[in-house]
């Protein structure tokens, strides 16, 4: 990872996104902060997803504000965390310039950019499927490229929207294996997911959701062991979904 | 009867097979008027029509239906309308473009520019909503998220321009009015049809009808297995 001033800790204060005049999520304050690997959990319509897509800028708030260790949003601050949707999106263009698309969208010249997508390609162990379609590929490679897609423009910080939750548990071993690798170098991991297991073995924190409001944010440890309120616990226990 | 039409038939194979300077003169005047109009209506309605099919503002719908509507624009009607705006007393008359090739141009690009509108906001908003999110995740937002949206969209926009050149080289009345059929000027395969069946000349016409029917489907089956091999490769 680039040594750049960190653009965390990423702050929510009450925010609130209200669309045709109902309220999807309220009253949202969490801080990430550097390193972290945080695990939202919640119930469908939790508002997770909608959590990471305000998170990423991809909606704006009607209420509350979103700040960042500068402050507002900068241009470059946008440019560092990236983000991986739960259904990859693959363009009709192979592997290798899904990746080359990416890093030109990024300003990247075109000798950095054949560099830098060999290297991800390399990385990622992807090379031998480079000149491949990406949608002809499998479920589980079309994720491992969308987090190589990701991680070829250097983010801070990844939200990930359960980028299992379509993959077969061999396929999810080797997607965790890649997200254990992107905590080692130090990247911060935002991510949704609906698989208890998977919380337990990558998540420092956990976020839990549930109508559109943060019931619960505690470290992964006491979140599991002890958690506050009834709906987690009912969730936990695999009474709420 | 029957023999007039089989020596019709064999007089108009010698003229495409013998390269008749007639025959050749009007099928070229005939491609570049409407490869010319495909190149602008292309430079111009590729990215209107993705731009129509990725941002919302009020009045998109009526401009939709307005679009749509002037697929089905009658290629006379072109003609009169860039007829009126051509002719000496009208508002483009100075330009003196009546009864030349440019003026055909310019009826065959009103022809085409619906169609390739249309059809680039159907292809282009379908992808976007595919693509969206994450086109805007990396930065690719309005303007910018249209040459992804336009090359993802290759084959069915190919099959746009396609279409559109169906349709520009297959009518009459829009260069018939504004062309004039001046010979040795003007005079297109569609117009020369016309007037020579009308004449009674029909080895001329035969000829002329085969090579149009012939081109096109030249141009579709270059089309089809450029798209398909492509296909295999892309996904
Ligand atoms: N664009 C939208 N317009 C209207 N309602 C929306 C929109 N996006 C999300 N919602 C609603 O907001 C709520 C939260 O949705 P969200 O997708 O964030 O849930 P989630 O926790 O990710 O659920 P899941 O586990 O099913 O992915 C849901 O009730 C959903 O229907
Ligand atoms: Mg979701």
């Amino acid at each position: 990872m680039r040594d750049l001033p960190s653009i965390l800790p990423l702050r929510f204060e009450g925010v609130g996104l209200a669309l045709g005049g109902r309220e999807l999520v309220t009253d949202l304050d969490l801080v990430v902060e550097r390193g972290e690997t945080t695990v939202l959990l919640g119930p469908n319509g939790a508002g997770k997803s909608l959590l990471l897509r305000l998170a990423h800028g991809l909606v704006t708030p009607s209420r509350g504000r979103i700040t960042w260790a500068a402050g507002q949003e900068t241009v470059a601050d946008r440019r560092r965390h990236a983000m991986v949707f739960q259904k990859p999106v693959m363009l009709r263009r192979s592997v290798h310039a899904n990746l080359t698309h990416a890093l030109a969208a990024a300003g990247f010249g075109w000798r950095r950019r054949r560099a830098r997508a060999a290297e991800t390609l390399d990385h990622f162990r992807l090379t031998h499927l480079a000149g491949r379609p990406a949608r002809a590929l499998s479920g589980g490679e079309q994720q491992r490229l969308a987090i190589a897609r990701a991680w070829a423009l250097d983010p801070e910080l990844l939200f990930l929207d359960e980028p299992t939750s379509q993959l077969d548990p061999a396929a999810t071993r080797a997607i965790e294996e890649l997200l254990f690798g992107l905590k080692a170098e130090g990247r911060t991991l935002v991510m949704a997911s609906h698989d208890l297991g998977q919380a337990r073995r990558l998540a420092g924190r956990i976020v839990f959701m549930s109508g559109g409001r943060i019931i619960e944010h505690a470290g992964a440890k006491n979140f599991f062991e002890s958690p506050r309120t009834i709906e987690a616990a009912k969730f936990l226990a695999g009474e709420l979904l | 009867m029957a023999t007039d039409i089989v020596s019709a038939f064999a007089t108009a194979f010698g003229l495409i097979v013998g390269l008749d300077p007639t025959f050749l003169a009007v099928v070229a005047l005939s491609l570049k008027v409407t490869l010319s109009a495909l190149v602008l209506a292309a430079v111009a309605g590729l990215p209107l029509g993705a731009l129509l099919g990725i941002t919302r503002f009020p009045g998109r719908g009526a401009t939709i239906v307005v679009v749509n509507t002037l697929m089905g624009l009658p290629p006379v009607v072109a003609g009169l309308v860039l007829y009126l705006l051509l002719s000496r007393s009208g508002p483009l008359g100075g330009f003196g473009l009546l009864f030349t090739p440019g003026a055909m141009i310019a009826a065959q690009t009103l022809l085409i520019l619906p169609i390739v509108v249309a059809l680039t906001r159907q292809t282009t908003e379908d992808l976007w909503g595919e693509y969206g999110e994450h086109l805007r995740s990396i930065g690719l937002t309005g303007a910018r998220a249209v040459p992804t949206l336009l090359w993802d969209g290759r084959f069915a926009l190919t099959t746009a321009l396609l279409a559109g050149f169906g349709r520009a080289s297959a009518e009459v009345g829009a260069v018939l009015i504004v062309g004039g059929n001046i010979a040795g000027h003007t005079r297109t395969m569609t117009t020369t049809i016309a007037l020579e069946t009308s004449k009674g000349d029909l080895a001329l016409a035969l000829g002329l009808g085969i090579a149009l029917v012939g081109l096109t489907l030249a141009i579709n089956a270059v089309a089809f297995s450029a798209g398909r091999i492509a296909a295999r490769h892309v996904g």
